[in-house]
């Protein structure tokens, strides 16, 4: 599904150069459960920009379900990222002056999906997080797993190719976090691409495979025995 | 473009911070609104200046004869002269263009002595020997009988048509008066009319105290044999009379071996000329009316740029998120666009709405109170209305331009990353 060769990313920082990404290889095969761990700065955040096309590899190529991403305006960046990629980020980042409902739908209404449609689709996905009877609640009236739960829903409404989570469970805490884990394992088991960045080993034991990244080079890459998040709910 | 979504959007956000929104729209309310009220005043005094050159044919010039000043074949100066109704023939023949050529003979004059009589009862009256076509160019309104006509010319007869404060001075109020004579200089008329002029310029009491006479009546009456002492001349509406007048003082000249260079013998009035000027001048009090009302609008439209950029810095997050999920940078410009020109535009037309309501208080308190000097009915018609809302949605579009162009510069994952 993924594959990355020989990936280099550096910025400039003035007249300095900080090289974070130096030759990255790896691949991710579909239905992959990835964890990407490693230290702050380790540039696990960089990698995952790069994946989800918010930022600019400098060296090497990505490819992502046989697509080449190079070279990509802005417009094109923007359908790539509706049609392939769904995200779920640490502080959620719901649009707060939006429903639940209307949050999960605006995947969908860059794709031009009708109202309706987007009305019967995003409430179907709201149902699937558990989150049905919440639809008509604004993002300040959820709680921290609630609201990450929507971002959730929002990440599979488009029916991305891959799902990427930036320290999913960064702001929650424990019994919560194990919450969302589980939702994104049941997911997972649906046959969803998930990749996981996350500096908490108990939440990467809770992936399929594990890729440590230290200093911009992977050190580590093996698969897991899942821990089921199911046991502590 | 019109998609409810955007919408609903759109409210959302403007309504999120309300009393922010109601603060910069005021901005753009008030700029609509002064130029409004500007063009308004202005076009008022238009009014009331053009109402004090009442309906008279403005492209008319106005001549007599004053003083020869230089001496010329033969002739002194100092000396007097006469028109001659030989010289509105030649007029006619030599000058091209004119459409009425009106000779006139004038008895009394302001403040004169009494020289018209009617029974026991006199008063002191301007008369005019007329030809039938001065109604053309100094329009009155025949109350009743009829006006002169050129039967009356011919046949040199003895009628009048007298204004209806003639009337007042000199019969009883329900007093039969078409049919009756009245003695002028001792000479018996005929009254077969009566008129009302409807120019208000400050001698409108005078200009129901005159009495018109056939011109040939007039002259055989009161000896001036074919003397004429005032023309009116008024020229076609395409061909200002202010380039052909220094033609037609020409023939007059050359009639009256007047030296060609003598500016004082021909005495002249030359309205279209004073018309121009006036109308400059209002031309002149528009433009700054704009000017004045487009500045005080742009200092509200920045007020909404700068609202704007604000908004968009506030929503840096979202709008990184967006386009994480895929919004496209047209569809986030064109949001904050419309944000912009549907502010602009809601308060603008408030402004309208609000100036108009202001036009018309104002124009009832005119109307209480009864007309005020040079001051008559101020109003903006459509055309105004619609360049206003043409200002607004392009200066709407300006104001949001720096915005939306910094909104779509915002990069995803620095909009992210700003936590």
């Amino acid at each position: 599904m993924i594959e990355i060769k020989d990936l280099h990313k550096s910025y400039k920082m003035g007249s300095n150069s900080l090289h974070v990404l130096k030759g990255l290889n790896f691949n991710i095969k579909e239905g992959e459960l990835v964890a990407i761990m490693g230290s702050s700065g380790s540039g696990k955040s960089t990698l995952l920009n790069i994946l989800g096309m918010l930022d600019e590899l400098d060296e090497g190529s990505y490819t992502l379900d046989g697509v080449p991403i190079k070279n990509l305006n802005e417009t094109k960046a923007a359908q790539y990222r509706n049609k392939f990629l769904g995200f779920i980020f640490q502080s959620f980042n719901l649009i707060n002056y939006k429903t639940a409902v209307e949050n999960v739908a605006l995947p969908l209404y860059y794709q031009g999906v009708n109202r309706k449609e987007r009305q019967e689709k995003a409430l179907k996905y709201l149902e699937q997080v558990g989150l049905k009877e919440w639809a008509g609640h604004l993002p300040s009236e959820l709680s921290g797993g609630q609201k990450q739960r929507v971002a959730i829903a929002r990440a599979l409404a488009a029916e991305p190719k891959v799902l990427m989570a930036d320290e999913p469970t960064g702001a929650l805490d424990s019994q919560t976090s194990y919450e969302v884990m589980d939702l994104i394992q049941k997911i997972n088991d649906d046959g969803n691409t998930i990749l996981v960045v996350t500096h908490e080993p108990d939440i990467a034991d809770m992936c399929k495979r594990i890729v440590h990244l230290k200093d911009g080079v992977i050190v580590e890459d093996k698969k897991v025995d899942q821990v089921r998040a199911s046991q502590y709910v | 473009m019109f998609s409810k979504d955007r919408w609903k959007e759109i409210l959302q956000v403007l309504t999120t911070n309300m009393f922010r929104t109601a603060l910069t729209a005021f901005g753009v309310f008030w700029g609509i609104f002064i130029l409004i009220i500007l063009l308004a005043a202005g076009k008022g005094f238009e009014n009331g200046i053009r109402a004090d050159f009442g309906n008279i044919a403005t492209n008319t010039l106005f001549m007599w004869t004053q003083k020869v000043t230089k001496a010329y074949k033969g002739l002194p100066k100092d000396r007097m002269f006469y028109y001659k109704t030989g010289d509105v023939a030649d007029i006619w023949e030599n000058v091209d263009g004119l459409r009425f050529v009106s000779p006139r003979n004038q008895l009394g004059s302001f403040n004169g002595t009494n020289n018209v009589i009617r029974g026991l009862k006199s008063g002191a009256f301007t008369v005019y020997g007329d030809y039938p076509e001065i109604i053309k160019q100094d329009p009155m309104d025949i109350i009743s009988g009829r006006f002169i006509n050129q039967s009356d010319i011919n046949e040199r007869r003895k009628v009048a048509v007298i204004g209806v404060d003639v009337r007042r001075s000199l019969y009883e109020k329900d007093e039969d008066y078409l049919g009756t004579y009245i003695k002028i200089n001792n000479v018996n008329f005929m009254v077969i009319g009566t008129y009302k002029k409807s120019n208000n310029n400050g001698n409108g009491d005078q200009a129901q105290r005159e009495i018109y006479i056939p011109f040939t009546s007039f002259s055989q009456a009161f000896n001036r044999g074919d003397n004429v002492g005032w023309m009116a001349i008024t020229a076609q509406d395409n061909v200002p009379i202010t380039n052909i007048k220094e033609q037609i003082f020409e023939v007059v000249k050359e009639n009256h071996f007047i030296h060609p260079d003598d500016k004082r013998a021909v005495g002249h009035f030359d309205l279209n000329e004073r018309f121009q000027r006036v109308s400059g001048l209002f031309m002149a009090i528009q433009f700054i009316a704009y000017f004045v009302g487009v500045l005080v609008l742009l200092s509200g439209i920045i007020g909404v740029s700068n609202i704007m950029l604000i908004v968009v810095k506030e929503r840096t997050k979202e709008i990184g998120v967006r386009r994480a999920l895929g919004e496209g940078p047209w569809s986030i410009k064109k949001q904050i666009l419309m944000e912009s020109v549907f502010l602009t535009i809601i308060s603008g037309m408030a402004g309208i709405v609000f100036g108009t309501l202001v036009i018309f208080g104002v124009n009832y308190l005119l109307d209480m109170n009864g007309p005020v000097m040079m001051f008559i009915n101020p109003s903006v018609n459509l055309g105004v209305i619609t360049i206003a809302l043409i200002i607004l949605m392009v200066s709407g579009l300006l104001a949001g331009f720096i915005p939306a162009n910094s909104a779509i510069k915002v990069r995803p994952i620095e909009a992210l990353r700003s936590e």
